[in-house]
């Protein structure tokens, strides 16, 4: 896995990275900056997403939306907001590469000049339909806020999820807006990455002119999180508009890239990756109690969450679904898993990664992932030691890395139909979301 | 410093050169089309099958798409769980998709083991077990699947709409299907569409990747070229062919399915349009870009920019083999469903003849469709599915390398030509699934026709 880069870092503190490469006539821009819905405070959710939004609706020196020129370029564009970070993308051919570094710095550096209350307001109910699409209007869509409200404090920075509280997001003034921007869209808590068909120097020579000229910025404000594991099991429920209940159990887990954050990937792969996993052929394919069974690592920069979710069949209690798991778990920190599983694990992680990379721009490209790396480990050339993570886990790995951290501290939450509480596990207690 | 006064004007146009595709006949029938992508040390293979949801029988909507769902659930002498095994320790990605007019079954998997992994693919394409105990198990989770489907607006809103559209026409159901045909379905009936459908006569493969032209087709032709054809392929008329109701219903029809509380509403305005084989087609793919094919889209900007009615609008033409929907979509805050549907009937209407495609927005469709065009080309699994449209719609072989020059003589004319001839907000047939208390105004004013209640499909 040979990635070449360059790295300079600009004396504004704007990390520069680039990666040529030749295949295809396109060249991506990736402006990655290290703030997220962790930085926001309680009562003030949902801004740094509300404000990925405004980043798109013009700045001081081009005043209109910025999906046209780019694509009128030939362009195409998005950006993205999570708990740890935003991104904004542009992948552009290869003779319009300028076009985005011009746009780009203009909205790192000048957006404010810009900014109406017309455009906030407009905005925000965009994004209060976003929330209503995707959570409000969906199935399950309530389970995640239930989810990570008990398994962190209120205080904590993952306590709530990106899109936020409809309240807060109501609340949100346009100043915050100006606050929120000079702390943190500052070069030297932003990375750039341009990957793809362009000369490494005339790359750097365009970060030079657009981005060398804005200011620096004052340190950003950091954010702490206390590591505080469930000491007992929360058990939650909560009454939806759906036909079939679902089980979510959830644990704290490693932070990304913290020892262990790899096993648990390959934990959550040997458990429910694909047919031949544990939990799908033990409660889909031989006893047919679920019609579906997911397990994820949610690796995340402060500490992150292990999932199981599964959906009960037909006239299954999510009792029967919990005792399933529950064996299939005791296999795994017993007995960890078997050579051939781990084999068929680490191909099939070494195979994600190459599709992955596969692309220079995008969300999960080149680029991307040079930026990934960057932010979290000031090391862009990461590619070669994350991959050995996944490939040098041994069965010992898992099955420790399994008892040490899906104990009994855990949120058990359990979704079932307006009425049918019955269906849920026993002693669960209404979850409170919106 | 940087010259803020004007945006950047593009370098000079390059030249681009498709990636060269040849196609070869195997003596079965079998057409085979490889392309050389040597980035990546990956191969991917698709098996384009003329078998999609459009020929289901009439009273077993589901059946290719379940036919298409059993193909890993097990092949030759192994079972589901040993070829996953297999799939897996080579790495390889598998992805069946069964589309109105196709399935398509895409494999991509590291170059070193292209051999066994296509191997495998033909395997499940040949020889799927097709066993009961595996067909009663993937019934049922399809049966599930459609429960949950029914709280779930988006999908309740695109069957009913596809019904309201096409009635008994083929492409009136989804590929899933309806609980009631798969609660009495056979295994026998999948083993009876697989004989039928999975022939050599109906079938095309792809590889692209990192091997040789000959590399390539040799892989493909040791798995698939000792596969007896064994059907006529009239036999199976195409259901593309079959004269689609012109537009839809005669009258503009307004179906309303109850969800009591919604925050939003669920939207669908169209009508039945064209097939993907009409001349018409790059004018009508740039001017839906014009009208609601892209975010600066005139209905995106008006229902979201200006509005903030939604999360986005789109419109979009499904091209398929025969006539296939024209239709706008969006989910919409309740309270301005009705202002969200007038609006976007007001745009379907205007671009006819009030407010015709401008120069300036004919130029930023052809620029976004061409300037960027080799973007699309940059994967092998890309180019392999650029290259199964090829085969699917019998599109000639130099159809990528004419595509830029007939976007770019486009006038704005011809745009204007395409919306009279395409679109006709007189014959428009409307799905929302909401809360009709909240809808915010008199729905009935807009002359979308007389609203119908109508029940979430079983």
């Amino acid at each position: 896995m040979d990635i070449a880069f360059t790295h300079h870092r600009l004396d504004n503190g704007l990390d520069v990275i680039v990666h040529e490469d030749r295949n295809c006539p396109i060249v991506a821009v990736n402006v990655w900056y290290h703030v997220g819905s962790k930085n926001e405070k309680p009562g003030r959710t949902g801004f740094a997403h509300l404000f990925e939004h405004l980043m798109f609706e013009g700045s001081e020196h081009y005043d209109e939306g910025y999906f046209r020129p780019l694509q009128e370029a030939g362009g195409v564009l998005n950006g993205s907001t999570n708990a740890d970070r935003t991104n904004y993308w542009e992948v552009m051919p290869a003779n319009a590469v300028e076009l985005a570094m011009w746009m780009e710095s203009d909205r790192m550096g000048y957006l404010l000049p810009a900014l109406t209350e017309a455009k906030f307001e407009n905005q925000r109910n965009v994004v209060l339909n976003e929330r209503r699409q995707n959570y409000e209007n969906r199935p399950y869509g309530l389970a995640g806020m239930a989810i990570v409200g008990a398994l962190y404090p209120p205080d904590h920075p993952y306590h709530w999820l990106t899109i936020g509280a409809a309240e807060d997001l109501k609340a949100a003034r346009l100043e915050d807006v100006r606050t929120f921007f000079q702390t943190y869209y500052r070069p030297r808590n932003a990375s750039l990455a341009l990957a793809g068909d362009i000369d490494a120097e005339r790359a750097l020579e365009l970060a030079h002119d657009y981005f060398g000229e804005l200011d620096s910025g004052a340190e950003v404000p950091p954010v702490a999180a206390q590591f505080a594991s469930l000491p007992v099991e929360i058990r939650l429920i909560l009454e939806d508009r759906i036909e079939l209940p679902r089980l979510y159990l959830a644990w704290q887990s490693p932070a990304l890239f913290a020892e262990d954050d790899a096993h648990l990937d390959l934990v959550a792969e040997v458990l429910a990756g694909g047919k031949t996993s544990r939990l799908y052929r033990s409660l889909v394919y031989d006893q047919r109690i679920a019609t579906e069974v997911a397990a994820s690592q949610n690796s995340r920069e402060l500490g992150s969450y292990f999932q199981i979710v599964a959906t009960a069949a037909p006239d299954r209690s999510l009792a029967e679904l919990e005792s399933a798991i529950r064996v299939e778990l005791d296999r795994m920190i017993h007995e960890g898993p078997t050579e051939p599983e781990i084999e068929r694990c680490r191909a099939q992680a070494e195979a994600h990664f190459l599709h992955r990379l596969q692309t220079v721009g995008g969300f999960g490209g080149k680029s991307d992932q040079l930026n990934a790396y960057n932010v979290f480990l000031g090391n862009p050339g990461f590619f070669e030691r994350d991959l050995a993570r996944y490939r040098k886990s041994m069965t010992t790995d898992l099955q420790r890395a399994a008892a040490t951290w899906l104990g009994p501290g855990r949120v058990a939450l359990s979704v079932v139909p307006r009425g049918r509480t019955s269906l849920a596990l026993i002693e669960s207690q209404p979850a409170s979301v919106s | 410093m940087a010259d803020r006064t004007r945006l950047p004007k593009p370098g000079p146009e390059f030249a681009y050169t498709f990636p060269e595709i040849r196609r070869t006949r195997l003596a079965n029938g079998i057409t085979v089309w490889t392309s050389e992508h040597r980035e990546v040390p990956l191969v991917s293979a698709l098996a384009l099958v003329r078998a999609g949801a459009a020929f289901d029988p009439a009273d077993r909507p589901g059946l290719a798409a379940i036919t298409g769902d059993l193909l890993d659930e097990g092949c030759g002498s192994l079972d589901a769980l040993a070829l996953h095994e297999r799939l897996g320790r080579l790495g390889a990605q598998l992805d069946t998709e069964v589309g109105a007019d196709a399935t398509l079954i895409g494999l991509t998997t590291l170059s070193r083991t292209a051999d066994e992994a296509v191997a495998l693919l033909a395997e499940m394409i040949r020889a799927p077990r097709l066993d009961d105990r595996d067909f009663g198990r993937v019934r049922d989770l399809r049966v599930n699947r459609l429960l949950q489907l029914r709280e779930m607006p988006p999908a309740v809103a695109e069957r009913l709409f596809v019904q309201l559209l096409y009635g008994s026409h083929p492409y009136g159901h989804l590929p899933i299907g309806t609980e009631t045909s798969l609660r009495a379905m056979h295994v026998d009936e999948t083993r009876a569409f697989h004989r039928a459908m999975y022939d050599p006569s109906r079938v095309m493969v792809i590889a692209v990747g990192d091997l040789s032209h000959e590399a390539l087709l040799a892989t493909v032709a040791r798995a698939f070229e000792d596969w007896p054809t064994a059907n006529d392929p009239r036999a199976y008329p195409d259901p593309a062919a079959l004269p689609a109701p012109s537009f839809g219903p005669s009258a503009p029809r307004l179906h309303i399915a109850p969800r009591t509380g919604a925050p939003q509403s669920e939207l669908r305005i169209g009508h039945v349009a064209a097939a993907r084989s009409s001349p018409d087609y790059h004018a009508l793919i740039t001017l839906n870009l014009v009208l609601g094919g892209q975010f600066v889209s005139r209905i995106n900007t008006n229902l979201r920019e200006r509005k903030g009615f939604t999360y986005g609008a789109r419109t979009t033409f499904d091209f398929r083999r025969g006539p296939g929907p024209f239709v706008m979509h969006a989910s919409v805050q309740s309270e301005a469903t009705v202002e969200a549907v007038r609006e976007a009937v007001g745009e379907l209407t205007a671009i006819r003849h009030d407010r015709p495609v401008t120069a300036e927005e004919l130029a930023l469709g052809r620029a976004a469709l061409t300037r960027g065009y080799p973007r699309n080309f940059e994967t092998a699994e890309q180019i392999g599915r650029a290259i199964a449209q090829l085969a699917l719609y019998d599109l000639p072989d130099d159809y990528f390398t004419e595509f830029v020059p007939k976007v770019m003589s486009l006038t704005p004319d011809d745009l204007t030509r395409a919306a009279r001839t395409h679109i006709h907000p007189d014959r428009l047939s409307t799905v929302i699934v909401g809360d009709r208390e909240k809808f915010g105004g008199a729905l009935a004013e807009i002359g979308l026709g007389d609203p119908v209640e109508v029940s979430a499909p079983a």
